[in-house]
This record gives C-alpha cells, sequence and structure tokens, in this order.
C-alpha cells in the first residue's frame, strides 16, 4: 500500500498592496500619482516654483509661454507656472479641510443619527433634507456671503465652512445608511448588553465599521471642494488676489484677455480639471478596490 | 501733450453732438448696466458712483454742468440766477412749472430745506458735502420761485459746487415730516418717476409726464441693471441685454467690444477726475505715525505703475491732488519733490525701510480693504500689495461689496483702505475739500485733524488771485503728502462704450454728470 501522494496547497502569492492596487485599478493609480505630484508641488512650492508667484513684471506682461515662463504671464507680468504651482497649496488646503471637517462631521451626525434612531434620526434627516434641497453651490455662496472673511494664517476658514456646510448632509445621508446595518450586528447587541456607554459603541464600535464610505467620499468630495473653491474665487467670494489661486486666475481680468493670452485661463483650468479628475477617479478607484461586490 | 489731451477732449466731446443732430425719436426704454449696487437712496450722504447711476433720473438739481459745452455751468430747477459784485450774494429765479412725482408743487422752501440739510444735517442724517456748503450764512425765500443764498465769504467754487449732481432736491415737507426720508423714498422733480428697486437685480423708472422741460424725456422708461462682473456686462453689451454702461471699460473690454461688435458701438474716451487714493486711518496704530504712512507712501512706484497698468486698466496718469493737466495742477517737474513722486524708487524704498525701522515697525503687517469692482481697484491691489512686499510689509487684501466697503470707510473699521476722489469737475476747492480734517469732512477718510491743512483750504479759497490761490494750493499739497494721510496712486483714463442707438449722452471727464436721462433717446 502506498501511501497517499501529501496534496500541497500554495497559499497564493500575495503581491505588495500599492502594486495589486495598482493592478487592479490602473486609472485610480495613475489618478493618485497626480495627485501625489500635486501635493508635491504644493508643498514644495517654494523650490519648484521658478518665480515668486506674486510679484509683478510689468516688462513681461502678457508673454506667450516661452522657456523663460512655461505657462506664459497674466495682466501683471506674473508667472503662471508659478502661480498653478502654488495655487495647488491653497486648492489643497481648502479642498482636503473643507472635505475632512464635512465629511467628519457628516460621519459623526450619520452614526449617531441611526444609533439612536426614532425622533432624533426623524429630526436629523428633516433637517438634511432642508439642506439637501439646495445645489452645492447655491449654498456655499448664502453662507460665504453671509460669514464674510475670516482670515486665520492666510486660510479664509470661513470659505471652508462654507465649503465643508453642503457637504455635510450628503455624507451623512450615506454614512447614515452604512451605520443603520451595522447597528443590527450582534456585536453591537453585545456591547449594548455589556453597558458600554452611547458614545463608546458608536465611536469604537460603529465608526470604524462606515470608514471605508468614510475614506471613500473623503477623497471624493475633495474633487468637490477644490471646483467649490475655484467656483467661489471665480465668482469673487473665494480667495482674494494677489493669493495664488486656480479660479481666481480664471476669472478678473483673464476674461478680458482670453483672446490676446489664452494661456491665462487654459493652464490653471488644467489644473482644476485634472484635480477634479485625479481625485473623482481615485475615489472610485478606492470604491471598487474596498468594495467586494466590485471584486467578484 | 496737454494741449493734445484737451484737443482730444474736444473731439470726443463733439461726436455726441454731430450725433445728436439727428431728430431725437421719442420711446423705448434705455436698458443699462451699473456696476455696483447704491448704498443709499440719499444723495448727500453717498460718493460713489452707483449711487448716482441709480438717482439722477429721478431728481433734479439748482444747477448741472453743460456737457456740451463743459465745463459751463446751467439752470436745472433755476431758469436763472444773479451774483452779487462782492461775490457773496447768489439769487436764482426758479421754475415755476415743477412738480413733485407726488403731484404737490415746488418751491423755492424746497431749495431752502434741501440745503439745510446738506450744510447742517439733523442728527441721524448723513451729508458728506457739510464742508463743502460750509460759507453758506443764510438762505431767504422771499417768494416760491426765488432763493437767495447769503455766503459769509467769497468761495470761488459755489457755483460749481451748487450744480454737483449730487445736491439731489428734495420736498420741504418729506423732510419735515422725517429728515431721514431721502433714505427711504425716491420722490423727486426728475425726469423718470421711480417705480422698483429690486435689490441684486435692476432699478426702473417711467417717463414722468409732467416734467418741468415740457418735450423731455424722449424716452418712455429706463432700467438699470446691476451687473457686478465686468465679463457679464460686456457680454451682455454685445448680446445686445444692455444699450451701455457709462462709467467705464478698461482698455481691454474696449478692445474686444470693438472686435465683437463692430460698428454697432461707440467708444468715447476722456482723462478722468477720478484718483485712487491709499488712506491710512489714523486713529489706528501705527498708522497714527506719519512715518509709517510717509514709508508707505514712498515705496509705490507711481511712474512704473502708470506705465504698465495703464495698459489692462483703467489707471493712468501720476497726478497730485489735482488732475494732472487741469489748470491747476501741480506740474511734474514739481510733483516729483514730494514724498512717494520721485522717479529714483530703489532710494525711495530705501528711505521707506529706514522710516520703518524708526518707527519700529519693519516687519509691519497689515490688512487693506478694497471693492470688489474689478477695474480699477483690483489692479490698484494687486499692485500697491506688490510695492510694500517689495519693502518687506505683509498685506493682507481684503476685498468687498460696496456696501459694506463704504459701511467699514465710514465707521473707521479698517487700518488701510484703497480709497477714491470721486470729482466731478477740477475745481480745487472741491478736489481738496475731502483731505480737510475729519471733524469738518467726514469724507476724509484718513480720520485726521490737521489745522494746518484746514487753514490752507481756507486761504486758497479766499485767495485773491488765482497766483496767490496756486501758491496756497501748492502748501497744502505739500503739507498733505507729507503728513501722508491719504496719497494718490494714479488718475485714472475714462473709456466709455455705448451701443450706437444710444443718442443724447454726453461724454465728460466725471462719471457723475450727465446721468439724468434727460436727453437720452434710442435711435431704433
Amino acid at each position: 500500500m502506498t501511501a497517499a501522494p501529501l496534496i500541497t496547497y500554495a497559499l497564493p502569492k500575495r503581491r505588495h498592496p500599492v502594486l495589486a492596487f495598482t493592478v487592479a485599478q490602473p486609472l485610480g493609480a495613475i489618478a493618485f500619482v497626480v495627485i501625489v505630484v500635486m501635493i508635491g508641488a504644493g508643498l514644495f512650492a517654494p523650490w519648484v516654483a521658478p518665480y515668486d508667484p506674486v510679484a509683478l513684471d510689468f516688462g513681461a506682461m502678457l508673454a506667450p509661454p516661452s522657456l523663460e515662463h512655461w505657462f506664459g504671464t497674466d495682466a501683471f507680468g506674473r508667472d503662471i507656472f508659478s502661480r498653478v504651482v502654488y495655487g495647488a497649496r491653497t486648492a489643497l488646503v481648502i479642498g482636503f479641510l473643507s472635505s475632512f471637517f464635512g465629511c467628519t462631521l457628516g460621519a459623526a451626525l450619520g452614526v449617531a443619527s441611526a444609533y439612536f434612531g426614532g425622533k432624533i434620526d426623524l429630526v436629523t434627516q428633516g433637517l438634511v433634507d432642508v439642506v439637501l434641497s439646495f445645489p452645492l453651490i447655491v449654498l456655499a455662496l448664502v453662507v460665504v456671503a453671509m460669514l464674510g472673511k475670516f482670515v486665520i494664517g492666510g486660510v479664509d476658514v470661513n470659505l471652508i465652512v462654507a465649503i465643508a456646510i453642503p457637504i455635510l448632509p450628503k455624507v451623512e445621508r450615506v454614512i447614515r445608511a452604512a451605520a443603520l446595518s451595522v447597528r443590527e450586528m450582534p456585536y453591537v447587541d453585545a456591547a449594548r448588553a455589556a453597558g458600554y456607554s452611547n458614545s463608546r459603541i458608536i465611536f469604537r464600535h460603529m465608526a470604524p465599521n462606515v470608514a471605508a464610505p468614510y475614506l471613500i467620499m473623503l477623497t471624493a468630495y475633495i474633487a468637490q471642494a477644490i471646483l467649490l473653491e475655484a467656483s467661489l474665487s471665480f465668482l469673487g467670494l473665494g480667495v482674494t488676489e494677489p493669493t495664488p489661486a486656480w479660479g481666481l486666475m480664471l476669472s478678473g481680468n483673464a476674461s478680458d484677455f482670453y483672446r490676446e493670452a489664452p494661456w491665462m485661463i487654459l493652464f490653471p483650468g488644467l489644473a482644476i480639471s485634472f484635480a477634479v479628475f485625479a481625485f473623482n477617479l481615485f475615489g472610485d478607484s478606492l470604491r471598487d478596490w474596498f468594495d467586494p461586490r466590485f471584486k467578484v | 501733450m496737454k494741449a493734445l489731451a484737451y484737443i482730444g477732449l474736444a473731439a470726443l466731446l463733439a461726436l455726441p453732438a454731430t450725433a445728436s443732430a439727428q431728430a431725437p425719436k421719442r420711446g423705448g426704454t434705455l436698458v443699462y448696466a451699473i456696476g455696483a449696487e447704491t448704498p443709499t437712496y440719499d444723495c448727500s450722504a453717498t460718493d460713489t458712483y452707483a449711487g448716482l447711476h441709480f438717482l439722477a433720473p429721478f431728481y433734479s438739481t439748482l444747477l448741472k454742468f453743460d456737457l456740451a459745452a463743459y465745463p459751463k455751468v446751467m439752470g436745472d430747477l433755476a431758469e436763472s440766477w444773479t451774483i452779487s459784485p462782492d461775490k457773496k450774494t447768489y439769487t436764482f429765479k426758479l421754475r415755476n412749472n415743477v412738480t413733485w412725482h407726488d403731484g404737490s408743487p415746488f418751491s423755492s422752501a424746497d431749495i431752502k430745506a434741501t440745503y439745510d440739510r446738506l450744510r447742517n444735517p439733523p442728527t441721524g442724517v448723513v451729508s458728506t458735502r457739510k464742508a463743502t456748503f460750509a460759507d453758506i450764512e443764510t438762505i431767504d425765500t422771499p417768494d416760491p420761485t426765488t432763493v437767495v443764498f447769503k455766503l459769509s465769504a467769497v468761495n470761488p467754487a459755489m457755483l460749481e459746487h451748487f450744480a454737483s449732481p449730487w445736491n439731489c432736491v428734495y420736498s420741504a415737507a418729506k423732510l419735515k415730516d422725517d429728515p431721514a426720508f431721502p433714505t427711504k423714498q425716491v420722490m423727486g422733480t426728475g425726469a423718470f418717476k421711480f417705480t422698483e428697486h429690486v435689490k441684486g437685480s435692476h432699478v426702473a423708472g417711467v417717463k414722468n409726464d409732467k416734467y418741468f422741460l415740457p418735450d423731455r424725456p424722449y424716452l418712455d422708461g429706463f432700467k438699470g441693471v446691476f451687473i457686478l462682473q465686468p465679463a457679464a456686462m460686456l457680454n451682455a453689451l454685445q448680446g445686445g441685454q444692455v444699450m451701455g454702461e457709462f462709467r467705464s471699460v478698461s482698455p481691454a473690454e474696449r478692445d474686444r467690444l470693438v472686435q465683437g461688435m463692430g460698428d454697432k458701438v461707440r467708444i468715447e474716451e476722456s482723462s478722468w477726475v477720478l484718483n485712487i487714493l491709499i488712506a491710512f486711518n489714523t486713529e489706528k496704530k501705527p498708522f497714527d505715525d506719519v512715518r509709517v504712512r510717509r514709508a508707505l507712501s514712498l515705496a509705490l512706484d507711481r511712474w512704473g505703475g502708470s506705465q504698465g497698468l495703464s495698459r489692462t486698466s483703467t489707471l493712468r496718469a501720476v497726478g497730485g491732488l489735482l488732475r494732472p493737466g487741469s489748470p491747476m495742477a501741480t506740474p511734474e517737474a514739481d510733483l516729483v519733490k514730494f514724498p512717494g513722486f520721485g522717479k529714483d524708487i530703489a532710494a525711495n524704498r530705501a528711505e521707506a525701510r529706514k522710516l520703518l525701522a524708526e518707527a519700529g515697525v519693519p516687519n509691519l503687517k497689515f490688512e487693506l480693504i478694497n471693492r470688489t469692482i474689478a477695474q480699477p481697484y483690483t489692479p490698484a491691489g494687486i499692485y500697491v500689495v506688490d510695492q510694500w512686499r517689495q519693502i518687506g510689509v505683509e498685506v493682507q487684501h481684503k476685498q468687498m461689496e460696496t456696501s459694506p466697503y463704504l459701511a467699514a470707510l465710514n465707521a473707521g473699521n479698517y487700518e488701510v483702505a484703497i480709497d477714491f476722489s470721486n470729482l466731478f469737475m477740477d475745481e480745487p476747492s472741491l478736489a481738496l475739500a475731502k483731505y480737510v480734517s475729519f471733524d469738518k469732512a467726514p469724507e476724509n477718510r484718513s480720520r485726521a485733524i490737521d489745522r494746518e491743512l484746514d487753514g490752507l483750504y481756507e486761504k486758497q479759497n479766499r485767495a485773491a488771485s488765482d497766483a496767490e490761490r496756486v501758491g496756497f494750493i501748492r502748501q497744502f499739497e505739500a503739507r498733505m503728502l507729507n503728513q501722508a494721510y491719504q496719497v494718490p496712486l494714479l488718475w485714472w483714463h475714462r473709456i466709455v462704450a455705448t451701443n450706437k442707438a444710444v443718442m443724447g449722452w454726453q461724454m465728460s471727464p466725471s462719471h457723475n454728470l450727465g446721468q439724468d436721462l434727460v436727453n437720452v433717446w434710442l435711435n431704433q
């Protein structure tokens, strides 16, 4: 009698998560690279930008793209490449902070609303419905017009609040839906039975289980926030001159010179498009990556 | 250069005259753009064009400027006038066919009530022209069509002051009931009756059938649409949604309109009795220190800015407190001796740094408030922020809508502001009134009290001859620019674009004149 051959099962070779993500979500990986480049440009702007972004040079007014000025200059002779690079700072700071506060507060409210249910949920959802009935840009316009400007460290806090407020209810609604299913899980019942406090159950047991949709929305809403910041700056309600900001670069006298100097609107426009596209694409890829249904 | 400017202006002023040679057509509604919304209904309380482009069609004034022969003065509510040999008594004979829009008759009492309110505003009423009319001693109304102004001293500018477009005449009866009624209601004797003001949208008026000139106005009505974004205004003009904007467009906007509208657009240009000022709030530290103010003025390269900014904005000429090229303005040779007007900018900035160090603020930081109106406020703000950075000063540039901006200026809630000297003529008494002490002139944004300036203002006002007057004006200018309470940046250049169907409107060096729309008609 011969012994049965020993069957060995080789465990599938685990790829490095970054490589796995790149293979599974190539577009997401490209988007991630764009985001990293953008963050790098923002962080290292003083070394990346060849000129001071706010320094005027009337001798170089409306100069077309050249080796000296890669993206040309604007009506004040300011180097557009340098302004686009520094503009990444504005976009990222306002985009990230607005999205972070909007998503975090929205998530906290959504989990709490799902956990408590009843009248608290009813009132919360009523309020969310009211806020959701306003289009994103209109709500941001109203908030920024009401609050005015409150600058700390060069960042307009009220602008961040104005952008975060319209994001909050959208995130709240999604997180609440995810939290409703988490609430029914046995471990939540067990936590209740063990006498844990509501805040402990919400933050220790429910919140981590809605982290995936939260992270996806945080990424996606950075794109929305960047777009909103650009729109508000374009309308004169966001960042003020001479701060380099992409939306602001599209407004003002850029519209006066779009024929003579199309580079004044081309490059900041492209920067906004790339940034929004990259964050949206990365957000979508993250969703596909995290969601097991997309892996079937 | 000066001669060329006058020839240019004369040629421009002749243009509408030629156009007006056609027989005017009646009817139609003029739709025009206004780049800012009025902060108040009260002409006496404001000095922004946004007020006049909204209010002027509804009101009359005692006199007005004859724009076909600018700066000649003509009657509006006054039919004729005489000035006594000692130049201290002005007697006006008023029209006897004038009625208020509510149907009540107009009389000399209305003129007296209006000017009493201007020179001596009751509590709660703002008159930014209190200093202008301080020389009026008494106002008598011997009969309903005669009003007599007696002055305490000779004032060479008084006739022009009576023609100021800001002196909207109000009903005495209404003022008696409520001295603040002009802030709440629009009711005048002008060519148009007020119909509506939709905030954020428009103001509209209809023809006043009982207007005192029997064949005017030609229009059935007008609508002033508030379009705050220049790009939107240009699109509206190109698309025919509006037929004009009577303040100014920038050189680039002019070129775009000409390119887009071809022979459908009329472009008229003129130098402008308007400048951008930098106002330092002397009630706030460290701007109570003359060294700080002077340093900030010294850092501004006005000559370089003039060359650069004139290509893309409505800012153009370097000048002192009077319009460059006007009869009593300081010539360039003298102007360059004032702090901040010298052409050696490196030396100016070195001195500026030294002054800031002496004042103990070598790394000065402050907030500059400005209007959101693109031309020329935004370029001016960008420019001065850049200039001050070059001496190590960090500035937070805060742009605000007209109403909150003016509210901040009026309340003194600012450190440094981009302000403007909005004149309607070159008369020095008018131009310099903004710089006398704050307790005499509320429009003095620096809020400074300087009795030396007040004395020089009085002296130039009472000078026996032009030569003597010019001497006092130079001393006033030297004192002002050395103390640097408010310093001019650049003077403006006016470019008005209208649809060629708009006829009868007259170009002038002031965007505050000619907005009563009495003679405007539509050739369509």
